[in-house]
């Protein structure tokens, strides 16, 4: 069942306004905008090569927009640096995780919590202070579902396996105590019981305020999640709305879905 | 914690600490206890490196860039400016340590080899310009330097410093500060998204890795009483990698017995010319190939084994 979480029509908190981004012959975004308001759960969904990841490294200033301006919270924020984007409080993960191998799972927590922003903010649930960061970081990690008896979080990174390092990377942007947390394609590589498992955690992250954009190819457990959806199509916005509307959508099923999943995923919803 | 245990931890740190106050008395003669001097000089180069290579990932040949940079900061303060050794070796530390700071903060963007190549280029640079534009005693270089005052206080000011510069470096890499240079080495990308910026940290590691370079420096310089073009040569960029394989890579104490081992090593082979070169290259294949870890990761797991030995 879709959750008709509408958002309140308040003043976005994100804007994207007419982005377009040209890799030399390729076009990969054409005047994509969209408005992201605060609590929402946006997903964005596409086929491979539509433009989403260059949408999130757009927004958190990992490369800049041939033309078009993002706005946060009404400013713009078009080009600037990704460390100076993450310290007003949008973060994202990364779909490739690299996390700091060579540390144990907790001290991977250390570094954002030794950033500026956790340094004013006081990190996720801390209140301004910051006095033992490796304490903090152990706690954010049991908060996050690292069983802290297991001896998990104090493992070397690259012994972990892939859910806890997904866990670990939206551990990772929650230690900043992020306003908006951009999700690149969480769920992929996850057994079905660790992405079950991780849709409760993304829905609490939603209810303690934070605003949430993923990126997904797993539908049917971002409908369980999301209150709103847009579609891409060679870097072009093709539709965006409630999830049960875009599925209905012509265009949708003729670009994107092979008709059997679009089945599926409608009787699910 | 038993008497026992306590003694395991301490005991290699203790024979380190005492092994190098001791060795100004242990070498026989002026000539060895000048190469004494030479040992540390060359250690805290590389331990700046192994600290840039294994800790920030910046691999650095820049060691003949910071050498040469503090020796003659040095040479200037004291020809020039008359400024006592004990001023100019601190100032060239600090001084140094922006000059090289600011000189490749362009650079900093760049990882792994290509921030290799560029750094070999400035010593290479430095030396042409000074000689082209005949600066600073053009290539007859600064003469008439003051010398420290004595060869006893030479000698145990070079080997303090190795020893504070070491344990002052196994510290700072594990407090929370230094673990953000570990996690650009890993992730750069991830750092960014951290909010933190990381060409300032970049910035503030190449400042502690060529000031410490630059002190060594300056130490040279006051220990040959001569600062030249020769200081940018490139065996103090090679010798201390090369130190830095032997002894270990990415422990810090590696680096310095490395040092110990290969700088007198050369100086054994002296007789032999040019020849020498081929001995050191055959050390460095040997440990390439059998010890690939060094010296320390091999000394550490003998050492951890001997721990467990128990009374049947």
């Amino acid at each position: 069942m879709i959750k008709s979480k509408d958002p309140k029509m308040t003043t976005p908190i994100l804007r994207m306004d007419n982005i377009s981004k040209r890799f030399g012959g390729v076009q990969a975004l054409k005047n994509v905008s969209f408005d992201v308001f605060p609590k929402d759960v946006l997903g964005i969904i596409g086929p491979n090569g539509s433009g989403k990841t260059t949408i999130v490294n757009c927004i958190t200033g990992f490369i800049k927009p041939t033309s078009g301006n993002v706005f946060f919270k009404g400013r713009d924020i078009t080009g600037r640096p990704p460390h100076k984007i993450a310290d007003m409080g949008v973060t994202r993960t990364f779909q490739v995780m690299r996390p700091y191998y060579s540390l144990p799972a907790y001290k991977n927590l250390v570094i954002p919590l030794f950033s500026p922003r956790a340094k004013r903010t006081g990190g996720w649930g801390g209140g301004g202070n910051l006095g033992n960061r490796q304490t903090i970081a152990i706690d954010i990690l049991e908060d996050i579902g690292f069983e802290r008896d297991s001896y998990i979080p104090f493992k070397k990174t690259s012994t972990l396996p892939t859910g806890y390092l997904k866990r670990l990377e939206l551990a990772r942007c929650l230690a900043l105590k992020p306003e908006i947390i951009i999700c690149d394609e969480v769920f992929s590589g996850l057994s079905m019981s660790e992405i079950a498992s991780m849709v409760p955690l993304i829905e609490r992250l939603q209810d303690e305020g934070i605003t949430i954009i993923m990126i997904e190819h797993r539908l049917r457990e971002l409908f369980q999640v999301a209150n709103r959806v847009m579609v891409l199509n060679f870097g072009e916005k093709l539709i965006e709305g409630n999830p049960v509307d875009v599925m209905a959508d012509k265009q949708v099923k003729e670009a994107y879905f092979g008709s059997e999943e679009v089945e599926e995923v409608m009787t699910y919803a | 914690m038993s008497w026992r245990e306590l003694s395991y931890l301490t005991l290699p740190r203790f024979i380190l600490i005492a092994g190098m106050l001791s060795l100004p008395f242990l070498v026989p003669g002026m000539y060895w206890q000048r190469v004494i001097s030479i040992v540390c000089i060359y250690a805290i180069l590389a331990l700046s490196f192994d600290f840039l290579a294994h800790y920030v990932g910046l691999v650095s040949l820049g060691g003949a860039f910071f050498i040469g940079t503090g020796g003659y900061i040095a040479g200037i303060l004291n020809s020039y400016f008359s400024v006592p050794p004990f001023l100019t070796v601190p100032l060239a530390a600090i001084i140094g340590g922006v000059v090289c700071t600011l000189l490749l903060l362009p650079c900093l963007p760049l990882k792994g080899v290509y921030f290799a190549i560029v750094t070999l280029m400035y010593p290479l640079f430095m030396a042409r310009i000074i000689e082209a534009f005949n600066i600073f005693g053009g290539t007859d270089g600064l003469v008439g330097i003051d010398s420290f005052s004595s060869s006893f206080a030479e000698q145990y000011f070079v080997i303090c410093m190795v020893l504070i510069f070491l344990f002052g470096l196994r510290r700072f890499v594990t407090t929370d500060r230094g673990l953000i240079f570990t996690a650009i080495m890993d992730n750069d990308q991830a750092v960014r998204a951290s909010g933190i910026n990381i060409t300032r940290y970049k910035a503030l590691a190449v400042f502690i890795a060529s000031s410490m370079g630059c002190m060594a420096g300056a130490c040279l310089t006051h220990i040959y009483m001569w600062s030249g073009i020769s200081q940018f040569a490139l065996d103090f960029s090679i010798l201390p990698i090369a130190a830095t394989v032997i002894g270990g890579s990415g422990s810090l104490v590696g680096p310095i017995l490395g040092c110990l081992i290969l700088v007198p090593v050369s100086e054994l082979l002296r007789d032999f010319g040019t020849l020498r070169i081929v001995f050191y290259a055959l050390i460095l294949v040997g440990f390439i190939l059998f010890k690939s870890g060094g010296i320390m990761e091999f000394g550490q797991r003998k050492y951890e084994q001997f721990e467990r030995w128990t009374k049947i």
